[in-house]
């Protein structure tokens, strides 16, 4: 890592010395300014073409659609005028509306929506709430379970290939079409989860795991860890390799015992492949659709619903364009916020 | 026996049994990760009667099997199955022609500022399709009235372009991650030889770059057939492409997972035959994704 660095820095030091612009370095980094030499006039018929296409498609999109966001727009006639907030003071006084007045509400929030207390007030809360859920549990168990699969892959087995295609597989599918296979595996009759369930006289978890509402996110996130957690895999397995053989050895001398040696010495050094795996991850985590939208429709009611299903609805079947234009606005900003400090970091360490 | 020594005896017992562990936790974990598809591919293969009365993991055996959701899913998602290739081999090249270009552009040449050019493509990658979805409509209705131009059709031709301008940030990172791997002096010595930027990127970094366009082309490929949402939006009518015609067809044989099985299956084959055969690929566009 440290030398491919260090390669690139020296590349870039090359770069600076032999470029007949003037220097103006800002820690070591190149700062904005355009050099308009011979090759950046060269380069631009390279870039440019895309460049227009991401600065349109893209961040343009992004504009207009915060512009409408601030419009009252609701219905097939687009009006851009009056331009206010009210769309976002709308939504965040809906999320916080939530009084808490349940039957069970003494017990601490998920605890309660387990053991059945009713999920009421505005659907915004839950929204938002079960937005952030899935961010946190999802990313955290998909790394759990990818760093799990890399460090028993990488125990030099035999038919490393097999087992890692095997893990990665579900990554390959459509959400369209995992949503299909997990309907099945969660069917409340004939699925085969609750048929194992019953087998083993368990039938005290067999709920009815996508129809109850208090399970229907664990459902969907114990799906999406499947599907994802090869990509954990992926990304954890590539650290782990490029961590030199003599510091497994030297634990290993040290006496320490594997598990040790993995918590004390190996896993601390994964924390590039961790941030960068997360920040994949939870963006993932708030643009997943697809899968909701397919086992719930638009609408997956409290117990499921999460920001981007609920602008698809707004915006799509409600028309309410404004509304919606806010929430992905909102969405937009929360995946800028996992983005952002990703980014810097990466730009700062010259890993762009 | 000195504690030394034991220790010894212990490893030498213990390592052969660590071992059969470790298989054993592995072949656990393909077992749950193929358990979904397995389930799928055999409940597939049963009559309506036999998959209500028979556990889902058990073949079909006897009269319960049957052919006869495939020939049913595959006549509703046929020509899906077309308009989905028809939209995804020209969306795939073009965003990894586009990509491959505007890496070199951005990572081989030399003027100052292409770290900030980079960065806005790069973070292009991480926006969440909601935030564009309610101006993507507007644009091909109200701006390029594709339809009006180019008949039903034309929601096709806006799924392309959308899904090339989308795709390019992931193909620009792509590329340049494999061009920075390159040798640099490799470039430094076309260019003391007088090289202008297309002849070395005619003459050297495309050539040299053929590996990452299989990546590249691998994973876009997956990507966009996979995708749903910008269809939803884009596509109206008679045009559905292959996401949509399945999540269609769950909505109408609610029940029927002989049928819905099969119907997933005939979707996913494409992305699972290509995942079979160039799954390294696949894989380092994955991890070369994140990074």
């Amino acid at each position: 890592m440290d030398r491919i660095v260090d390669r690139v820095r020296r590349y870039r030091s090359d770069e600076e010395s032999t470029s007949d612009a003037p220097l103006a370095t800002d820690g070591g980094h190149r700062t904005g300014g355009l050099d308009l030499g011979p090759e950046f006039v060269q380069a631009l018929p390279f870039w440019l073409p895309a460049g227009l296409l991401v600065a349109l498609f893209v961040y343009g999109a992004i504009g207009w659609n915060f512009l409408v966001s601030l419009t009252d727009w609701s219905g097939l006639q687009a009006s851009y005028w009056p331009l206010d907030f009210g769309m976002y003071t709308r939504f965040f006084e809906r999320v916080f509306a939530q009084s808490g007045d349940h039957a069970l509400s003494w017990l601490p929030a998920p605890l309660a929506d387990l053991f059945g207390r009713l999920l009421t007030g505005p659907i915004e809360y839950w929204s938002f709430r079960n937005t952030i859920v899935l961010l946190i549990v999802f990313t955290v168990l998909t790394l759990i379970v990818g760093l799990l699969l890399a460090i028993l892959i990488d125990q030099q087995i035999r038919f490393e290939n097999t087992f890692r295609t095997i893990y990665l597989l579900p990554m390959s599918l459509s959400f369209v079409v995992t949503a299909v296979f997990w309907q099945w595996m969660y069917n409340p009759r004939y699925g085969i989860i609750n048929s194992a369930l019953e087998t083993v006289g368990l039938d005290f978890f067999a709920v009815d795991w996508i129809g109850a509402a208090q399970f229907k996110l664990l459902a969907v996130i114990i799906a999406l860890t499947w599907q994802f957690s090869g990509y954990g895999m992926v990304v954890y397995l590539a650290g782990l390799r490029a961590i030199p053989n003599d510091q497994f050895e030297a634990a290993r001398v040290d006496g320490a015992g594997t598990i040790k040696m993995y918590l004390r010495v190996i896993i601390p050094q994964l924390r590039a492949a961790t941030l960068s795996a997360a920040v994949v991850l939870m963006v993932f985590a708030l643009k997943a659709f697809d899968f909701l939208y397919v086992i719930f429709g638009s609408r997956p009611g409290p117990g499921a619903d999460i920001l981007s299903v609920m602008m698809y609805r707004t915006a799509f079947d409600t028309s309410q364009f404004a509304y919606g234009a806010a929430i992905a606005t909102i969405l937009f900003v929360l995946a800028l916020g996992v983005i952002m400090p990703y980014l810097y970091i990466q730009y700062q360490r010259g890993d762009l | 026996m000195s504690t030394s020594d034991r220790t010894i005896v212990e490893r030498a017992t213990t390592v052969p049994r660590k071992r059969i562990g470790l298989y054993a936790v592995l072949l656990a974990m393909v077992v749950l990760y193929l358990l979904p598809l397995e389930t799928g591919l055999f409940t597939a293969f049963k009559t309506q009667s036999a998959f209500q009365t028979t556990i889902p993991v058990l073949p079909p055996i006897g009269n319960q099997f049957t052919i006869g959701p495939w020939g049913q899913a595959l006549d509703r998602l046929w020509p899906a199955l077309g308009y989905s290739v028809a939209f995804v081999v020209p969306a795939t090249a073009f965003s990894a022609l586009f990509g491959s270009l505007a890496a070199y552009g951005l990572t081989i040449t030399k003027w100052r500022g292409q770290i900030v050019v980079m960065l806005i493509f790069v973070a292009g990658i991480f926006i969440p399709y909601q935030a564009v979805l309610v101006p993507l409509t507007r644009f091909w209705t109200g701006i390029v009235d594709i339809r009006g131009l180019l008949g039903p059709e034309g929601s096709l031709v806006a799924l392309t372009i959308t899904h090339i301008a989308y795709g390019i940030p992931i193909c620009t990172l792509l590329f340049r991650g494999h061009f920075k791997g390159l040798d640099q002096s490799m470039f430094e010595a076309a260019r003391l030889d007088g090289a202008t930027i297309r002849t070395i990127y005619r003459r050297i970094a495309f050539p040299l770059a053929i590996p990452m366009f299989a990546v590249t082309l691998i994973y876009q490929f997956t990507n966009i057939w996979n995708d749903l949402l910008f269809a939803l939006v884009l596509v109206r009518g008679e045009y559905e492409v292959v996401t949509m015609a399945l999540q269609s067809f769950t909505g109408s044989m609610v029940g029927q997972y002989n049928l819905l099985m099969a119907g997933a299956f005939i979707t996913a084959l494409p992305t699972i035959a290509v995942y079979v055969l160039f799954g390294k690929q696949f894989a380092e566009g994955v991890s070369g994704g994140g990074a």
